[in-house]
């Protein structure tokens, strides 16, 4: 009977039946000596996301002088100064084009996404770096992946297998909400786990259709077989997330159910999309410190910003392009307004993933976050020297509180570095002159 | 091979101007079908019915690749509705369907469902057949009593698969099709301890299944000489009702390819002459001009309401309508000319959109029958609230995305992107007192060679919008200054947004135009060479006929193109075989 004191008979012992008090961080005697994993072996989940937003920066206001530790905060870096112990920040890293055309506000993203550049302006050459993480490390949660959209489009995703299948983003926080702490929800700290038998037979109904699917196959040729099997994965996908439901979950003391956020106004109005970004980054963390899912897409603004801010009557894409420089302050001024407030966003989704304690350290110690933009410049929708910023120490795998220079270096280093933190046995990444096989030391611990 | 950028140069045609696929080929391009004829000849050619000199006259062409089309939003919910009534509520979110060719009727053909849709997608399952069997409404759909109520009973259970599961699958059940279903109906009925609770969960797994949320077309087997194979009778059933009426095949077209009647002419002929006739065609007519309009895009719109006090979702819904009636009534209830459709003063109001037209509205809800009063500035769709709030900034006007629209949505006509590394700012700064309207502001632009190839095809179209603000109100001034909305299209002079709409009406582009969309529509891809003579030959008919809309339907409904796919070598892609 020994093998039966499991943590959460004692739990339910220790506290006599009743649901645990929810937000508690994690018991000493529960985690190894190391405080990453379980004291079972169970390491805790390591997490994957990324953070994007549109029409990148000025590179000579944002970018820091000295590399290293002891970065000197730029002007356009000032609001993430408060979070720089728990951030990377990335320069001089270039995507390289081959001689393709530069498609504005495409070219950048995709290159530095899927490492190749796009031939044409929707291409997408190979899965995101999401997706190919996903594969690896969302299989055991109840969703491969979470995108999220701030600024009010569900297309606003850069999160793509393919041209034809992308996936679209939560734009309302409620919908958000719904979806993961909905009536779906399996509280992993709930006293009793009783296998729900509807989601026994949610499960044999969508296995069914998976043989539907083999006598379809025969009439179709080879483009549309290909489009065939791609509603066939998500197909599998949706049973592994029912299966999950099925099992009992192990309990995360980090995990508590948020409040419901308030219904409100979606749409590209930058104090709009703010306020949206902090309800949905609240869902977020929950959701992460509740294993519901370990890859997210989080976009403040899509690619060609479509910001804009109440009583004005051009927004952020137009003033990159339309709004002269203001020589004393090197930049355009009303355009920057929207860098200044992107930087903030950030600042604010590293503070709040960091606001969770989790094992011996916080949610975001467990996590890996990079944030980019399609553009470094976005006036002329420059692509080198892209700006990026990473968060989080991937559960000690990851050294934070740098400035890495790229020195005109692929993109496609960082998107290798991610894959080998997130533990894919990936030795070589990219196409063309952006095929890199050098992971970048410095982001290693 | 050339690079991408060469190729983009290549089909730029005279001034820089890059026509559609089709309008390349119309233009002497490529032309695989009759390589050796000059492409004036084709046309003559059609005009005397004759053959073409290479074996095949365009009406007889074969048409392209049988396609897999993912069912739209309004596909789905239009299907749910006619199926099992349209007080079955379908709530859920679906994945954004995608624009290719200009139309989502194109890009239906290639996307697939991602995870997040397909999750949608179960939810939606679960809860139409909550709805459709709660005990109020299951006798409508369940043809049989179960033995007991709260448990399984597999005989009833499988009627109500076979008879559900043809119209949703959108073909005769096989075997295969109904075990499984009826095995889930009676594992959830004992599980469940309720007879309909197990049929829930069998109906839910016919909505998920991937030949109800995709409309597959196949062909029948045909002789290894034939150049030809044709559409099932169930694809060609299948393409009709999408085609003309935008839902799933009634109960009528579905008995008429039971009884083999589509693979004879006068079958078919009966079926599109009834579907045709039928007051269901505006809501195929209406379909059609949301995605050729591009109205899926009014999701992401959202105007500035400090700037624009009278904006507001409401009126955005309401802007959508009045096109969408103006649309049937003029097309379909009048049976009108399609060209008089950009110069039509009817139109419909509501008090909200009446605010912004400047016109009394008398009933304080619902919808009044107008016409634009004497002297009134607008003419014709393009000059709606809906494409200029559409085709605007949230916060001012664009005379480039409107021209752009109209080039690429009304006039097939191709419009490359700006190139990577454009200075804008001189031109565009909206506070520069040296160009204070859009038009000082665009000339100045245009003036630059990198920029003025496209924009002299974008920016004199929009600039005839000018006197529309960003949600389509009229005004007189921009900062100060009187508006000047004169211009020409392709040779064509006039004063402002009326005399633009008299121009768009006599342009010969907007009558190819709408042949080249309906036909992309009905057959979900771009045409090929040999369709491309097709086309030309039904743009003629289409004048014959008065160019009356739903005759140029019935025309493409009856084709051959329609009806057959071409065969390509063993292999190749999308011979469907």
């Amino acid at each position: 009977m020994t093998q039966d004191l499991t943590r959460r008979t004692f739990l339910r012992g220790l506290l006599g039946g009743a649901s645990i008090s929810l937000g508690l961080p994690a018991l000493e005697i529960f985690l190894n000596d190391h405080g990453n994993a379980w004291a079972n072996g169970a390491p805790l989940p390591l997490r994957f996301g990324t953070w994007f937003w549109g029409c990148g920066m000025n590179p000579s206001r944002w970018v820091p002088t000295q590399a290293g530790d002891g970065w000197e905060p730029t002007v356009e870096l000032a609001p993430v100064n408060v979070v720089r112990e728990h951030v990377n920040i990335l320069s001089g890293f270039n995507a390289i084009l081959d001689g393709r055309l530069n498609h504005p506000h495409q070219s950048g993203v995709i290159a530095m996404l899927t490492g190749e550049a796009p031939e044409e302006p929707h291409d997408v050459p190979a899965p995101t770096l999401d997706i190919l993480i996903s594969d690896a490390v969302g299989n055991d949660t109840r969703f491969r992946s979470i995108e999220m959209s701030a600024s009010g489009s569900a297309r606003h995703s850069y999160s793509r297998r393919s041209k034809s299948n992308i996936n679209p983003a939560e734009v309302s926080p409620v919908a958000l909400y719904t979806r993961i702490f909905g009536p779906d929800f399996r509280d992993p700290n709930a006293a009793e786990f009783v296998p729900d038998p509807a989601v026994m037979l949610r499960r044999s109904v969508v296995s069914a259709v998976k043989d539907d699917r083999t006598r379809l196959e025969a009439r179709l040729g080879a483009a549309d077989r290909r489009r065939l099997d791609e509603y066939l994965t998500s197909v599998r996908q949706l049973e592994r997330q029912l299966e999950v439901q099925l099992s009992e979950p192990p309990p995360l003391a980090a995990c508590s159910v948020p409040p419901v956020p308030k219904e409100m106004e979606v749409g590209s109005e930058i104090n709009s999309a703010s306020r949206n970004h902090e309800l949905m980054t609240d869902v977020l963390a929950l959701a992460l410190a509740c294993d519901q899912t370990r890859v997210f897409n989080m976009v403040f603004s899509y690619g060609a910003s479509n910001l804009h801010k109440e009583g004005n009557n051009t927004g952020h894409h137009q003033l990159t392009h339309e709004e002269p420089m203001d020589p004393e302050q090197g930049c355009q001024p009303r355009a920057t307004f929207f860098v200044d407030r992107s930087m903030e966003a950030w600042a604010t989704f590293v503070q709040k993933l960091a606001a969770i304690e989790e094992g011996d350290g916080t949610l975001l110690d467990n996590t890996f976050v990079l944030a980019h933009s399609e553009t470094s410049f976005a006036k002329v929708h420059d692509v080198l020297g892209l700006p990026v910023m990473t968060a989080g120490r991937a559960g000690g795998r990851v050294k934070t509180g740098q400035h890495i220079e790229g020195a005109a270096d692929p993109v496609t280093r960082i998107g290798l570095s991610a894959q080998q933190i997130m533990g894919l046995g990936r030795e070589r990444w990219g196409s063309q002159s952006m095929e890199t096989s050098r992971a970048i030391g410095e982001l290693f611990a | 091979m050339l690079s991408p950028r060469r190729e983009q140069r290549a089909a730029l045609g005279p001034g820089g101007r890059r026509v559609s696929r089709v309008a390349e080929r119309r233009e002497g391009g490529k032309r695989p079908a009759c390589r050796h004829i000059a492409a004036g000849l084709v046309a003559l050619a059609s005009l005397f019915g004759g053959a073409l000199g290479c074996g095949e006259s365009a009406e007889q062409t074969a048409g392209g690749p049988v396609a897999m089309r993912r069912l739209t939003e309004a596909q789905y919910r239009q299907t749910i509705a006619d199926v099992f009534g349209d007080e079955i509520k379908v709530v859920g979110r679906f994945e954004p369907d995608v624009r290719d060719e200009g139309l989502l009727a194109v890009g239906a053909s290639q996307v697939t469902i991602t995870p997040v849709g397909f999750e949608q997608y179960e939810v939606i399952a679960r809860s139409v057949a909550a709805q459709v069997l709660a005990p109020e409404r299951r006798d409508a759909v369940v043809p049989c009593q179960p033995l007991v109520a709260e448990g399984a009973d597999g005989a009833c259970a499988r009627a109500f698969v076979e008879s559900v599961g043809p119209v949703l699958l959108r073909r005769a059940l096989e075997p295969a099709d109904v075990a499984p279903r009826v095995d889930i109906a009676n594992a959830a009925a004992e599980e469940v301890g309720d007879f309909y609770a197990g049929l829930e969960f069998a109906l839910s797994s016919l909505l998920l299944s991937p030949e109800f949320l995709f409309r597959v077309e196949s062909v029948l087997p045909a002789d290894a000489s034939a150049d030809r194979s044709r559409l099932s009778d169930g694809s060609l059933a299948q393409r009709l009702s999408f085609f003309l009426w935008n839902t799933t095949p009634d109960a009528e077209l579905l008995a008429a390819v039971a009884r083999g009647e589509l693979a004879t002419d006068v079958g078919l002929e009966e079926q599109v002459e009834r579907l045709v006739a039928s007051e269901r065609l505006e809501a195929g007519v209406r379909a059609f001009f949301m995605d050729v309009l591009r109205f899926d895009e009014f999701e992401d719109v959202g105007k500035d309401a400090s700037l624009y006090p009278k904006y507001s979702r409401k009126l955005l819904e309401d802007a959508q309508e009045q096109t969408l009636r103006v649309v049937g009534d003029h097309l379909v209830t009048r049976r009108d000319d399609y060209r008089d459709l950009f110069t039509t003063e009817r139109s419909f109001m509501t008090r909200t959109l009446g605010l912004v037209y400047g016109v009394a509205v008398r009933s304080r809800e619902g919808w009044e029958p107008m016409s634009f009063p004497l002297g009134h500035p607008r003419a014709g769709v393009l000059s709606h609230v809906s494409t200029l709030a559409l085709h605007a900034h949230p916060g001012r006007t664009s005379a480039t995305l409107r021209g752009l629209f109209i080039r690429e949505a009304i006039l097939c006509q191709h419009v490359p992107a700006a190139p990577a590394d454009v200075d804008f700012s001189v031109v565009q700064d909206t506070n520069n007192s040296d160009h204070r309207t859009a038009r000082d502001r665009l000339e100045a632009h245009r003036t630059e060679p990198s920029c003025s190839g496209c924009h002299e095809r974008m920016d004199p179209i929009g600039l005839a919008f000018e006197h529309f603000d960003g949600i389509g109100e009229y005004r007189n001034n921009e900062n100060g200054v009187p508006i000047d909305a004169s211009g020409e299209l392709d040779g064509v002079r006039f004063d402002d947004a009326r005399g633009f709409a008299a121009a768009i009406r006599d342009e010969p582009a907007t009558v190819a135009c709408v042949v080249e969309n309906l036909y992309k529509y009905a057959v979900g891809h771009a045409p090929n060479g040999k369709e491309v003579a097709f086309l030309r030959h039904l743009e003629e008919r289409f004048g014959e006929a008065g160019y009356r809309l739903p005759d140029l339907m019935a025309m493409i409904a009856m084709s051959e193109p329609f009806r057959t796919v071409a065969r390509t070598p063993v292999g190749g892609e999308g011979a469907g075989t």
